[in-house]
C-alpha cells in the first residue's frame, strides 16, 4: 500500500495531502452557507449584501456549455464552500506562531515561507484552502505604501477601495463560473500600489487545495494606481483525489494612467492520473482593465496541470494608448483537456495588443485556443498581433485554434498567423547524434518552441517553469 | 409567419404531383424546418450573421408558394457575351432551358424525377427548407472519361414580378471517374426582397475535376443562401471562386470531404462591397484519409457601411496523416463604419500534418498610395490600382484562362 502511495507520488510531487483538522462550512449551496462564510470572514454588512446579490443572480443564469472539454454535470450542492485550517481561527500574529504542519506543507511545495523572508526577496502571500494563511514581507512593503494582505483583511481595513474597484472589471452578473465565484469567494489577495511607486518586489501567491470534497473560490484584485508597477506571481498545487475539485476564481486587474501591471501564473493542479481519473476543473476569470491612458497590463501563463482547464486572460484596452499582452504555454497530456486563449477588447485609440500563444498536446488529450480580438469603432490606429502555434504529439491527441477576429475600425490593423506541426524527424535525429537521448532530445525542441512564453516569466518562475514542462511531457515520446 | 408557411406548404403538396415518398420526407423537412425556424445569432453558425434578424428587417410578408406553371420569358441579353458554353437557365426559380449544344448526346444525362433525399444535416434548419419546398430537384451526370468541351453555366435570374419570395433550388452535380466539368453560377436580379436557397451537392468520382465559378455582381436587394456540399474521391480536384459582391445578403457555405488519399480543394473567394451589404463566407473543409490538400484566399474589400464575414475551418482526423491545409483571409477597410470579422478555425487530431491560417485586416498602405503619387497619379488612382492588385492575387489563382479573363472583365480589372 506505501509504495503504490509512493509511486503514485513520483509523477505528480505535489499529490500529497496534510493532515490539518479543518473548519467547513456545511456542504452545500444556499443562503445560510454564504451568511456563514461571511460571518467567518467577519465582513462588514454591505459585503454580504453584495454576495446576496451575487447569489440571487446566479439563481437566473445557466452554465454555459459552448466550451470544446465537456465535463460531466457538477453538483453544486455536493461541495463545502468553506474550508479552513482549525488553527488559522485564531490569526497567527506572525509566521513564528503558524501551525508546524502547514509550514511543513509550504516547504514540501517549495515556499519555505520563513526562510523566503530572508532568502530571494518575494513576498508571499499563502492560501490553504479557503484561508490565506501567511503573508511575509509585510513590513518592507508598508514602508513604501503598498497593501499587500489577503482580501478578507481588506475588506475589513481597506473598505473604501475594495467598494471601489472590486467588481469593477468582472461585474457580479458576468457570466455563471464568475457570479458563483462572487457569491462564495473566500478568499485571495488584495494588492494596491499607490501613485507612482514601483513596488520593490515581486509578489506572489500560492494556492492550495487540501481538504477533499472542496471548491475553492479565491478572489484576487490588484490595483495599480498612476504611474506604479507591479509584478505579480500565481502558483497552485492540490492533492490527488479520484473525485474531481472545481476550482473558480476571479482575478481583477486595475491599472491606472501610466501603471502597469504583470500577472504571471504557474498553474499545476493535480491534473488526474493517466485514465483521466480525478482532476482538478480549473474555470477561472481572469480580467485586467486598462482604465488610464499609457496603461499595461501583460498577463504570462504556464498551464501544465488540470483535467480540464478553461480559462481567458483577458485585457479591456480603454485608456488611450495602453497596451495588452498575453503570452501563454498550454501543455496537456494523458486525458487533459485545455480551452484557454485571451480577448483583447480595443476601446480607446492608439491601443495596442500582442497575443502569443503556443500549446503542446500529447497522450490522449485535446487543446484549444481560443481567443477574441475586438477593434471598436472608436480604437482609431490600433494593432494587434496575434501568433499561436501547436505542437502535437502521437495522433490520438488534439489541437485547435479558434480565433475570433473583429475588425470595426478602417485605421487599425489585425494580424493573425497560426501553425500546426508536429516535431520533424530532422530535428530529432540532429539532437540525437549529438548525444541527447529522444527525451532530452524532445525537451530541448519543446524548450525552444517555449522560449517566446517563458522569457517573459520572472527569473525564479522560468526555472521552475521549465522544469515542469519537461515534467509533463514525460511519458509523452515513445 | 408560421401560419404563412403552413398554408403555403399545403398549397404546393394540393398543386404539384410529387410521389408519395416525396411527401412523406417533405413533410418530415417542413416539420424540422417550423421547429427550427430560421437560424440566429445563438447559433454558432451564424453567430455574425443573424438571418432571422435580416430576414424580418428586409423582406416584409415573406411567401413560399411559388407558381411555376407558367413559363417566364428569358431576358437574352443577360448571356454571357463572347463565350461559348452550354446553359441552365432558372428564371424565378423556374427551370426555362436546358442546352447542351457543344457536347456529346450520351456523355450527360440530367435527371429530373428524383426521390429526395433525407437531408443529411437536420441541424441545418435552410436545408430543411429547402428539402421542403423545392419543386423540382436535378441531377446532373457526366459519364466516365468526359471531359465537357465547353464551361456550362448555370442561369439563376429572378425579375420583376418576383417579390417577397422564398425560392428553393436544388441541384446535384454527379462527376463519374476520370471526367471534368467547368461550372459557372451566374446570378442575375431584377426583382425585389426575395430569399433565394440553393442547395449543391457535388460528388466527385476518382479523378474527376470540378471547377466552379460563381458570380455574384449585379446590385440587388435579395437574401441569398447557397450551400455547396463536395464529397471527393481519390485523386479527384475540385476548385472554387467566389466572387461575392451584388446581392444585400449572402451567405456561401462550403462544406468539402475529402475522402479519397491525393484528393485536393481550392476555395478562392473575393468580397468586393458597399452600401450596407453584408456578405458571408463559411467554409468547412474536412481532411477524412492521408495525403489530401486544401488550399483557402479569401480576401475583401469593404466600404460605406458593409460588412464581410469569412469563417473558415480546416478539420483533421485522427488518420489524415501528411495533410496539408492553408488558410489566408485579407480584407482592407476603407470606412469608418465598415467591418471584417474573421473566424479562422483549425481543428487537428493528427500529428503529422502542416496546417496554417493567417488573417488581416486593415487601411491601404499609406506609404504605397504616396509612392504611386509622387510618380503622378491622383489619389483615387492610386486607390484603385493598389486595391486592383490586391484583388488581382485572388483572380490570378484560377486555372481556367477563358474564365479567368471573363471574371477579370466583369470586376473590369486589367494588367
Amino acid at each position: 500500500m506505501r509504495e503504490k502511495e509512493i509511486d503514485k507520488l513520483k509523477d505528480y510531487k505535489y499529490g500529497f495531502t496534510t493532515d490539518i483538522e479543518n473548519v467547513r462550512a456545511p456542504k452545500g449551496l444556499n443562503k445560510e452557507v454564504i451568511e456563514y462564510i461571511s460571518k467567518a470572514k467577519k465582513e462588514p454588512n454591505w459585503m454580504l449584501d453584495w454576495r446576496m446579490k451575487a447569489f440571487e443572480r446566479l439563481k437566473i443564469l445557466k452554465e454555459p456549455n459552448w466550451q470544446k472539454p465537456k465535463y460531466p454535470k457538477i453538483d453544486y450542492q455536493d461541495i463545502y464552500y468553506y474550508s479552513a485550517p482549525k488553527s488559522a481561527s485564531e490569526k497567527p500574529k506572525s509566521i513564528d506562531e503558524l501551525d508546524p504542519k502547514l509550514l511543513d506543507t509550504y516547504k514540501k511545495l517549495g515556499i519555505p515561507l520563513q526562510e523566503q523572508q530572508r532568502l530571494n526577496g518575494i513576498a508571499v502571500d499563502a492560501v490553504f484552502d479557503s484561508v490565506s494563511v501567511a503573508t511575509t514581507f509585510k513590513d518592507k512593503l508598508n514602508e513604501v505604501g503598498v497593501i499587500f494582505c489577503p482580501i478578507s483583511e481588506a475588506i475589513q481595513k481597506h473598505p473604501e477601495l475594495v467598494k471601489k474597484y472590486l467588481g469593477s472589471v468582472i461585474p457580479l452578473t458576468d457570466h455563471y463560473f464568475a457570479t458563483l465565484n462572487s457569491a462564495v469567494f473566500t478568499d485571495g489577495s488584495f494588492v494596491y500600489i499607490p501613485p507612482g511607486v514601483r513596488c520593490p518586489m515581486e509578489l506572489s501567491t500560492y494556492f492550495r487545495i487540501n481538504a477533499s470534497q472542496t471548491g475553492q473560490f479565491e478572489r484576487t484584485l490588484i490595483i495599480a494606481d498612476k504611474g506604479s508597477y507591479v509584478s505579480y506571481l500565481e502558483g497552485c498545487t492540490a492533492p490527488m483525489r479520484d473525485e474531481n475539485q472545481l476550482h473558480a476564481a476571479n482575478v481583477e486587474l486595475v491599472a491606472l494612467d501610466n501603471a502597469e501591471i504583470k500577472y504571471s501564473t504557474v498553474q499545476n493542479w493535480y491534473p488526474g492520473d493517466e485514465n483521466g481519473k480525478g482532476g482538478i476543473y480549473n474555470f477561472v476569470t481572469k480580467r485586467g482593465l486598462c482604465k488610464g491612458i499609457n496603461s499595461k497590463i501583460s498577463w504570462t501563463q504556464v498551464e501544465t496541470g488540470s483535467a480540464i482547464t478553461w480559462k481567458y486572460p483577458s485585457c479591456v484596452l480603454q485608456g488611450d494608448n495602453s497596451i495588452g499582452e498575453f503570452y501563454s504555454i498550454a501543455i496537456t497530456n494523458n486525458y487533459q483537456k485545455a480551452d484557454t486563449g485571451t480577448k483583447m477588447i480595443h476601446l480607446g485609440k492608439n491601443t495596442r495588443s500582442k497575443i502569443i500563444s503556443k500549446g503542446i498536446s500529447a497522450g490522449f488529450s485535446d487543446m484549444t485556443y481560443r481567443g477574441l480580438v475586438d477593434i471598436s469603432s472608436k480604437a482609431k490606429n490600433s494593432r494587434n498581433y496575434t501568433q499561436c502555434d501547436s505542437l502535437l504529439m502521437g495522433n490520438k491527441c488534439g489541437a485547435h485554434t479558434v480565433p475570433y477576429i473583429k475588425n470595426k475600425n478602417p485605421e487599425s490593423n489585425i494580424a493573425h498567423e497560426a501553425t500546426t506541426s508536429k516535431i520533424s524527424e530532422e530535428q530529432l535525429h540532429y539532437c540525437q547524434q549529438r548525444g541527447l537521448n529522444p527525451e532530452e532530445a524532445v525537451g530541448l525542441i519543446v524548450n525552444g518552441f517555449c522560449k517566446e512564453v517563458l522569457q517573459q516569466l520572472p527569473m525564479e518562475f522560468a526555472v521552475e517553469a521549465q522544469k515542469l514542462v519537461g515534467i509533463s511531457l514525460e511519458g509523452s515520446v515513445g | 409567419m408560421i401560419e404563412q408557411l403552413k398554408i403555403d406548404f399545403e398549397k404546393l403538396i394540393k398543386n404539384s404531383n410529387f410521389s408519395k415518398k416525396n411527401v412523406e420526407i417533405k413533410r418530415k423537412s417542413f416539420h424540422n424546418f417550423i421547429e427550427k425556424g430560421f437560424p440566429n445569432r445563438r447559433e454558432e453558425n451564424w453567430k455574425f450573421s443573424d438571418l432571422n434578424q435580416i430576414i424580418s428587417k428586409n423582406i416584409k410578408n415573406l411567401s413560399f408558394y411559388n407558381d411555376l406553371s407558367k413559363p417566364n420569358k428569358i431576358d437574352q441579353s443577360i448571356f454571357i457575351d463572347g463565350l461559348e458554353h452550354n446553359k441552365l437557365v432558372f428564371v424565378n426559380g423556374r427551370i426555362e432551358k436546358i442546352e447542351f449544344d457543344y457536347e456529346e448526346k450520351n456523355k450527360i444525362e440530367i435527371l429530373d424525377d428524383l426521390v429526395l433525399e433525407k437531408s443529411n444535416d437536420d441541424n441545418n434548419s435552410l436545408l430543411s427548407l429547402n428539402n421542403a419546398f423545392v419543386s423540382k430537384y436535378f441531377k446532373l451526370i457526366v459519364k466516365k472519361n468526359y471531359s465537357l468541351q465547353k464551361p456550362l453555366v448555370i442561369y439563376n435570374i429572378t425579375n420583376k414580378d418576383l417579390v417577397s419570395k422564398s425560392i428553393n433550388l436544388k441541384v446535384d452535380i454527379f462527376l463519374e471517374e476520370n471526367s471534368s466539368l467547368k461550372l459557372v453560377d451566374f446570378s442575375d436580379d431584377k426583382s425585389n426582397t426575395n430569399f433565394i436557397n440553393v442547395n449543391y451537392s457535388f460528388d466527385l468520382q476518382k479523378y474527376s475535376i470540378l471547377k466552379n465559378y460563381k458570380i455574384d455582381n449585379n446590385s440587388n436587394n435579395n437574401i441569398k443562401y447557397y450551400f455547396n456540399y463536395i464529397s471527393q474521391e481519390i485523386n479527384s480536384v475540385s476548385e472554387i471562386f467566389l466572387l461575392s459582391s451584388g446581392s444585400e445578403f449572402i451567405k456561401n457555405e462550403i462544406n468539402c470531404n475529402l475522402r479519397g488519399k491525393y484528393s485536393s480543394a481550392f476555395v478562392n473567394g473575393i468580397f468586393i462591397l458597399n452600401k450596407k451589404k453584408h456578405h458571408e463566407i463559411k467554409t468547412n473543409i474536412n481532411h477524412l484519409v492521408e495525403n489530401t490538400k486544401s488550399y483557402q484566399l479569401i480576401k475583401g474589400v469593404l466600404e460605406d457601411t458593409s460588412k464581410a464575414v469569412y469563417q473558415g475551418k480546416i478539420f483533421v482526423d485522427s488518420k489524415a496523416q501528411r495533410t496539408n491545409g492553408y488558410q489566408l483571409s485579407k480584407a482592407i477597410l476603407l470606412n469608418d463604419n465598415t467591418e471584417f470579422n474573421a473566424k479562422p478555425e483549425l481543428e487537428i487530431y493528427a500529428d503529422d500534418v502542416k496546417c496554417s491560417h493567417g488573417s488581416a485586416s486593415g487601411s491601404l498602405n499609406e506609404d504605397s498610395i504616396f509612392y504611386l503619387m509622387s510618380r503622378g497619379l491622383n489619389y483615387n488612382e492610386a486607390k484603385k490600382l493598389l486595391i486592383n492588385g490586391f484583388l488581382l492575387d485572388v483572380v490570378e489563382k484560377i486555372t481556367d484562362s477563358e474564365i479567368k479573363n471573363l471574371i477579370k472583365n466583369i470586376m473590369s480589372l486589367k494588367q
